[in-house]
């Protein structure tokens, strides 16, 4: 189990409340569970509330989605500490979620946190830049590990990272030019860097497979 | 080797149009109202014949498992869950077909759904898939706007909705009753079982939850005949399956291929082989980091499939294939787990709860040697009495990695503890050989 810091008295604001967009959103969201059962939107409501608060959740929050929902609030609470994406205390403009697990570490996820550390003085979870632009942490596998090793920002994974590419990843987000989500060193997807070992009879028929294509021609249409 | 005839998943990189109309062109969607005019017997009949086994880790029979449904809706709604919550460490396949590939996904759970009368299905996926959930909820759009599901979803009168759930960062989601939990509202906690979720799951209704491959599979598996499928890869062991394919390879990657394929060829054909050649092999985990890993000599000739693994005391799991070299410190790779179970379990049952926290303590004096030649057997001991005792599998994935390391490294582990006792540096095999 992990824990994670809910922000001090002062930080929290004096009130939450939705905007239209949100509320809109709200409305879509609860429609997918059947009557009665609209608990189950409580995550996606705290991460709608995350979304409009940049990108971390006051206790204030907590009570409007357990009014919204009608759920006591402690279970909103209890919800929002048991999943790690959720953030109760602020983070900055760019939080760095850097996966270590085994798969990323076997591929050089210490450089990718030692990269960090030089870059930006990080090394423990829940630190900032002085200047609040970054925080960071260290998280389990993000589930990307053949393009390991990956860091999140926010809601983008930049994959096939080393320690030069990590250092190029945080100067652009300094910079302000976000650069392309996936991988950092120009790979498509998850294929072999060195190219296709497999479907590369297909590459030129749009991925039809022949025994789709061999159905259409006997079927003599399009459909 | 598989043929590229037989791949499943031709968009599996994503150099085609993932939307509705490339997937037609592809073939999905083709004939789904033919499908669905067979009884939902007759396809799960087809789905048992294949001899398809879940992707998610336990290869359970799929076509059995949607059997287990009640053969009728009562007073409660039936549901298909799909579980997309991959987070088990090396698996990284459902991720490509949800955003290159998302209408296999969809017409599969109108297939399965139909195939156990579900009213609905609900896929989870783990929150951290932000971008891949946008590319499967464009897709949902399209065929709800196509008429291919909703309301008498591809003109058959079966009406059929289908709904994308985010999670939000818990690895035990992925468990099935703790998926559930989550699904309704509450902490991920796994659910004690009987009662089994077909027949009190979702809302206290019939549910069967599968993985997003076993779902998107089984459109093709309709198309190309249950002896197809049954003719790839090996007898109970049918199929194609992606493996992903991590660590110290040269060209790590996610690739199609047969179950049965031997490791050997999977790594050299499709990885560019082990970094620093097969003889540089130290070790392999084969299934995602829940199984144990395999020496070389066990990897050298071992056939990628479900039962040949489990003959070898590890497991296919995810068929996540993680490579370790001869430069890996492999007492700490085993390490990283534990600290990954530690920080996963839900907290609910006492055994996993201080089992993994205590597992892991001693995995980190083990990296160092600090620690008396007799710990191997204590914390061998601790192993077994965490596995089997918890509500979940969970407690069970945190032992057998370290029970694996126990097995096969045991040497490595009493060099390092002697090391330190001698006062001598504390090494890493490699650091000791050189």
């Amino acid at each position: 189990m992990s824990t994670k810091p809910i922000a001090e008295a002062h930080q929290q604001p004096d009130s939450f409340a939705w905007t239209d967009d949100s509320k809109a959103k709200i409305a879509t969201i609860v429609a997918k569970y059947p009557e009665g059962r609209q608990a189950s939107a409580v995550i996606p409501l705290l991460d709608l509330a995350q979304r409009q608060h940049d990108n971390w959740i006051p206790l204030k929050a907590i009570d409007a989605i357990a009014e919204t929902l009608d759920m006591p609030r402690i279970r909103v609470l209890e919800v929002a500490t048991f999943y790690t994406m959720f953030n109760l205390a602020p983070v900055g403009k760019w939080f760095l979620q850097a996966c270590t697990t085994t798969p990323c570490w076997l591929r050089g996820s210490d450089d990718v946190m030692r990269c960090i550390k030089d870059k930006l003085g990080l090394s423990k979870n829940f630190t900032s830049t002085a200047d609040g632009q970054f925080t960071l942490l260290e998280v389990e596998c993000l589930g990307v590990c053949a393009n390991a090793p990956v860091v999140q920002v926010n809601d983008d994974v930049y994959e096939d990272l080393d320690y030069d590419l990590t250092a190029k990843l945080i100067d652009d987000l300094k910079a302000g030019n976000v650069p392309a989500v996936g991988s950092m060193a120009g790979r498509r997807g998850s294929m072999s860097k060195d190219g296709p070992t497999s479907l590369v009879s297909l590459k030129d028929s749009d991925g039809v497979p022949p025994w789709f294509a061999e159905k259409q021609a006997s079927a003599g249409g399009d459909d | 080797m598989l043929k590229d005839e037989d791949r499943i998943f031709t968009n599996l990189y994503g150099w085609f149009d993932p939307s509705l109309a490339g997937a037609r062109k592809r073939g999905d969607w083709s004939n789904t109202k033919e499908i669905l005019a067979m009884s939902p017997e007759d396809i799960v009949e087809v789905i048992k014949a294949s001899g398809l086994r879940g992707r998610g880790g336990a290869g359970f029979p799929t076509g059995l498992k949607w059997s287990f449904m009640p053969k009728e809706v009562k007073d409660k709604p039936h549901y298909l869950v799909v579980n997309a919550d991959e987070s088990e460490p090396g698996t990284c396949k459902d991720r490509e077909i949800m955003r290159h590939d998302p209408h296999k996904l969809i017409e599969g759970c109108v297939v399965g759904g139909y195939a156990m009368r579900a009213s609905a299905a609900y896929i989870y996926i783990r929150g951290e898939f932000y971008n891949e959930a946008a590319a499967l909820q464009r897709a949902i759009d399209e065929a709800y706007d196509a008429g291919l599901i909703g309301k008498n979803a591809c003109g058959s009168g079966y009406d059929f909705d289908v709904f994308l759930h985010r999670g939000a960062g818990a690895y035990i989601c992925g468990e099935e009753t703790a998926l559930l939990e989550s699904l309704e509202g509450k902490k991920g906690q796994p659910r004690l079982k009987p009662p089994f979720p077909a027949g009190v799951g979702l809302y206290g209704c019939p549910t069967t939850v599968n993985n997003v491959e076993s779902i998107a599979v089984t459109p093709t598996i309709m198309r190309r005949g249950a002896e197809w499928f049954a003719g790839i890869g090996r007898p109970k062991n049918s199929g194609p399956k992606i493996f992903s394919i991590s660590g110290h390879v040269n060209n790590p990657c996610n690739v199609e291929e047969e179950l049965g394929i031997p490791l050997k060829e999977l790594i050299e054909k499709h990885a560019g082989g082990v970094i620093g050649g097969w003889d540089n092999l130290l070790a392999v985990i084969p299934g995602g980091s829940s199984v144990p890993l395999m020496p070389k000599s066990t990897c050298d000739d071992i056939l990628m499939d479900f039962d040949s693994l489990r003959e070898v005391r590890s497991g296919l799991g995810t068929a996540a294939v993680i490579v370790m070299n001869k430069q890996t410190d492999v007492v700490k790779a085993i390490a990283r787990l534990s600290a990954f179970y530690k920080h996963e379990s839900c907290g609910q049952c006492t055994p996993c709860r201080e089992g993994t926290g205590w597992m892991y303590r001693v995995m980190q004096r083990m990296v160092r040697g600090e620690a008396d030649v007799e710990e191997i057997d204590t914390l061998e001991e601790v192993t077994r009495q965490v596995e089997g005792h918890t509500i979940c599998a969970l407690g069970d994935a945190a032992a057998w990695p370290i029970q694996g390391l126990i097995r096969h490294f045991r040497p490595e582990m009493e060099r390092r503890i002697a090391a330190h006792k001698a006062g001598e540096p504390v090494t890493t095999t490699a650091q000791a050989a050189e």
